[in-house]
């Protein structure tokens, strides 16, 4: 794990990366790397996230600038430009019930192979997929999502980069960390280790590459 | 008292002590006003957390603290917070004892259709399709009609849900409870007659000899 800067994690970031995003309508989202990504304008992303919050406020920055070309998401009822880019065709997007989705991210994580799921059966949800009957029940096949990089937050790090998050700040977060081939964790607050007590480390420090840290105050 | 408070109130009466209870965003969100006395259950916030509560005071306003509609909420005590996995593994796997969503059509079959209208709203399903298939019980709140047309039809001409028939139906006139013989007429709203609930409704409903009054 190293510390560094939202900017230079920008940099490593190339056009036509997919992301997978924590956060549930802004919170638990990595403020500090979606501006750094809309300043230097990363574009093509295909991005992997619950939703994409509002014009203005989180992975909405990212459909602002228009830097999405992809979304696999489950709901965008809270964002209108979001949805003003899908029907014009400018932006793809693929909906997955929110179960699934954090479903097919933790398989994609844990080395399975997709999941079955009842949710969506018999629904739009189901085009295209395979139905698979155990003990006379249908469930839907649902293939594993990975991502070139997961960004994620936490409330709080400690020096070799354990986790620890803030209420429903976790959300997809803990799941995106094992899904991802670099994982980036911006967070508010770095403590030495052993103030996050081993119990209560969320995500281990294994799965941590980065670290971005509160800009100090006093530069 | 408005429709929307008939609705709420009605559904509240619905549930038991310490169930746990999600409610979707917008009308049945108003449900937590208006539990009975003696009725404590525990509200989840699919976006991860049991034991959700109103913000107590508008000051406390928090940003890691928010319900499904981003939303800064309070929590009570017992409360914990849990990643998204294991709040849709709630969800799905039989633990969540009621779900109570608004909806834009139901049909004959109980069928819940209420995250699409093709060309005109796309929101997406959130966390809906996996609340209808995976709760022990759902409860539609919604009013009986929108812009005049009955949303209680004989067939859903939008998109499902979930294949999994809904338990109840609670609207400012009645109560429906669909039933593999149809959509039983069950309540009736004070001051409402049965004539009056079944010309409101485009779907065939069974009333049977004696249709309740409508408490909350």
């Amino acid at each position: 794990m190293k510390p560094a800067q939202a900017a230079e994690i920008a940099e490593l970031i190339p056009d036509g990366a997919t992301l997978m995003i924590g956060g549930f309508i802004g919170a638990g989202t990595p403020q500090r790397l979606i501006d750094e990504l809309v300043r230097r304008s990363r574009r093509e992303l295909t991005v992997i996230a619950n939703d994409t919050a509002r014009p203005g406020v989180g992975i909405g920055k990212l459909v602002d600038a228009r830097l999405v070309r992809r979304l696999v998401t489950s709901h965008i009822g809270t964002n209108p430009e979001t949805q003003r880019q899908m029907i014009a065709g400018q932006l793809q997007v693929e909906l997955v019930p929110q179960g699934t989705l954090v479903e097919r991210i933790r398989s994609g994580g844990f080395g399975l192979g997709g999941v079955l799921t009842p949710t969506g059966v018999g629904t739009l949800a189901a085009q295209g997929k395979r139905t698979i009957e155990i003990d006379g029940r249908t469930f839907l096949l649902e293939l594993p999502l990975k991502a070139d990089f997961a960004l994620i937050n936490a409330r709080r790090a400690d020096y070799l980069g354990n986790l620890e998050y803030a209420l429903t700040s976790r959300n997809f977060n803990p799941v995106m960390a094992m899904a991802a081939t670099t994982v980036v964790a911006e967070v508010d607050d770095v403590v030495p280790v052993g103030v996050i007590p081993p119990d209560a480390v969320m995500t281990p420090h294994v799965l941590v590459h980065y670290l971005v840290c509160k800009e100090r105050a006093d530069g | 008292m408005d429709d929307k408070e008939i609705i709420a109130r009605r559904v509240a009466l619905e549930l038991r002590d310490g169930q746990l209870v999600n409610l979707g965003i917008g009308l049945p969100t108003q449900v937590a006003h208006h539990l009975p006395r003696g009725v404590n259950v525990f509200f989840q916030s699919e976006n991860g957390l049991i034991g959700m509560l109103p913000l107590p005071e508008e000051g406390f306003a928090w940003a890691d603290l928010t319900d499904a509609g981003g939303r800064p909420v309070g929590a009570g005590p017992g409360a914990c917070a849990i990643d998204s996995a294991l709040s849709f593994g709630l969800i799905r796997g039989g633990h969540l004892d009621v779900t109570v969503l608004g909806g834009l059509q139901v049909d004959e079959e109980g069928h819940l259709a209420n995250w699409l209208v093709p060309g005109v709203m796309v929101p997406g399903m959130g966390g809906a399709m996996d609340l209808v298939t995976g709760a022990k019980r759902v409860i539609v709140a919604m009013t009986h009609a929108a812009k005049g047309s009955s949303k209680i039809v004989r067939r859903c001409t939008l998109p499902l849900t979930s294949v999994r028939c809904v338990d109840l139906i609670v609207t400012e006139l009645a109560v429906i409870e669909p039933t593999d013989a149809g959509l039983v007429l069950r309540e009736t709203a004070p001051g409402v007659t049965v004539d009056q609930v079944v010309r409101a409704t485009a779907a065939r409903l069974q009333v049977p000899g004696s249709v309740g009054t409508m408490r909350g």
